[in-house]
């Protein structure tokens, strides 16, 4: 049985602006046109477990509710599947806005701590930096440890099977341009990449509505 | 006929039988796959979750290693990485905020990307370079009365499907077909696998592979024939959970590549298959 609630939205839970801030990121212009059909919460392989749907996620995003949004496990449960974005009617690049709903989430913090889906991109991005490359099983073994050590017991069983099937890496994999990546990085090394014409990213102008 | 190759992380971990797989039946085909020098991480969905520039840097330093390589095309099993790839190459074109930043991190170590080199999976390439012809002329032990359980996944087919169908693919039902296998309908061909969240929030994760292999189960098949090694390795890795949430649904999973060795003749150690989880050994007539 599903259980409906229905939540009434305030006007001073709007952050203005938020939603035009979301739509200057590459990939993300076309959210104004959203007809809010819910072809996307229907293909979704996970909308049955997310907070909000992501018709829902479009709607408030749009309409500037940046807390409900970035605050949502919706984002987090996203696996970027691009099945919403193939038949969205109105082509718009719905795995792509939640993409820079989630990076907005981590650079302002906006989740639980220990809350595995960030940790793992967080380490993920740290490893890939660092060592050029991927050990996904020391990666796995990472996340755990800052989430949820008890799960890693949990997966003792698969982690014996991978050990004795010459699939689980002992040490880490690194490339030898470990210096030239660190240098790229270096040289563009900025919190946000500032798509907004005018003025500071990620600054927020309350009162006005857009 | 020569590539540049770029194996991705997985295929040095836990999906190295792919990469076992992949090689020496490309070899058969006449197809020579040259790894790329010094390639790093594409960055997958992880990086682009963090910081959009960023990722697409990651992923241009290997664009730009494998344009100077002078080959046709950057050839890339992993689906994830098929997908940033192409992705960045998109961005490159489309987004000035993004190669600006791209262009400033490669031009700090004398590099550069000019997008040109087209990224392809082995799938297209077998099936528009070498073709279903030369492929059945390698057949020596085909695979017949299998039936098979067709299954992409997502990140080849969208959202930049460029060999084949993003709603109905059919490259692999093809490809199947001729290593003389039986290929069962099956529509869920293209739903997605539960990717990362497999690891990370297992519930709705693992609900995503179950269903996949309650479909195929349910369709008749034998196994499932993949393309990608998270897909591989979720829809391998956890029938006890799978058993203990839900219900039996133990059905092997293979990479195409496999299947192509075992009809190409080649011995299942050599193609990495008792590194799986569920064995396919009593399935299939096939011996070396
Ligand atoms: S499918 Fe597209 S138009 Fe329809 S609700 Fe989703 S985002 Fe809006
Ligand atoms: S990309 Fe994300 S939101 Fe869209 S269908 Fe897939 S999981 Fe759902």
């Amino acid at each position: 049985m599903i259980e409906y609630t229905r939540v009434i939205k305030h006007e001073t839970d709007r952050v203005p602006g938020f939603g035009a801030e979301v739509m200057r990121a590459p990939g993300c212009e076309k959210l104004a046109s959203c007809i809010q059909c819910g072809t996307c919460s229907g293909v979704c392989p996970v909308s049955i477990y997310m907070d909000f749907t992501p018709r829902q996620i479009m709607a408030l995003t749009r309409a500037d509710f940046k807390d409900d949004v970035l605050r949502s496990r919706t984002i987090w449960l996203c696996v970027s599947c691009y099945a919403c974005t193939t038949e969205c009617p109105r082509k718009i690049r719905i795995t792509d806005i939640i993409y820079e709903l989630k990076q907005r989430a981590i650079q302002s913090g906006y989740y639980p701590e220990h809350f595995a889906v960030p940790v793992l991109a967080r380490e993920f991005t740290d490893m890939a930096r660092a060592n050029g490359r991927i050990t996904e099983s020391l990666l796995v073994m990472r996340m755990y440890l800052k989430t949820n050590w008890l799960a890693a017991l949990g997966m003792w069983r698969l982690g014996l099977k991978l050990m004795s099937t010459g699939r689980f890496s002992y040490t880490p994999e690194k490339i030898e341009g470990r210096a030239e990546l660190e240098k790229m990085f270096a040289a563009i090394d900025t919190p946000i990449p500032d798509y907004s014409p005018s003025g500071a990213p990620g600054e927020e102008t309350k009162g006005t509505q857009p | 006929m020569k590539y540049a190759y770029f194996p991705g992380c997985s295929l040095k971990g836990t999906g190295r039988s792919y990469e076992e797989s992949l090689l020496p039946v490309m070899r058969i085909l006449g197809i020579e796959l040259e790894e790329l020098r010094d390639w790093n991480c594409c960055g997958a969905t992880a990086y682009m979750s963090v910081d959009e520039t960023k990722a697409c840097v990651l992923a241009s330093r290997n664009l730009a290693i494998a344009e100077k390589t002078g080959h046709r095309a950057l050839v890339t099993p992993c689906s994830a990485c098929y997908l940033v790839l192409n992705k960045t190459q998109h961005y490159l074109k489309e987004v000035p905020a993004i190669s600006n930043g791209v262009g400033k991190a490669l031009g700090a170590v004398g590099l550069s990307c000019h997008g040109a080199m087209p990224v392809r999976h082995p799938l297209d390439i077998l099936l528009n370079e070498v073709g279903l012809d030369a492929i059945k002329q390698k057949v020596t032990h085909p695979l017949t009365g299998v039936k098979i359980a067709p299954y992409y996944g997502c990140q080849i087919v969208r959202p930049y499907a460029t060999f084949d169908n993003a709603y109905q693919p059919t490259t692999l039902d093809r490809l199947c077909e001729a290593l003389g296998a039986t290929v069962a309908h099956y529509p869920l061909k293209t739903r997605c696998c539960g990717g990362s969240l497999t690891g990370t929030m297992p519930e709705p994760g693992l609900h995503c592979a179950y269903q996949l292999l309650k479909e195929a189960v349910k369709r008749g098949a034998d196994l499932l024939a993949t393309v990608c090694p998270l897909c591989q390795f979720n829809l391998d890795g956890y029938h006890d959970q799978i058993a203990a949430k839900w219900e039996p649904v133990r059905l092997p999973t293979l990479y195409f590549t496999q299947l192509m060795g075992l009809a190409f003749g080649l011995a299942p150690t050599q193609l990495g298959l008792q590194r799986h989880l569920v064995p396919m050994k009593p399935l299939l007539p096939v011996t070396a």
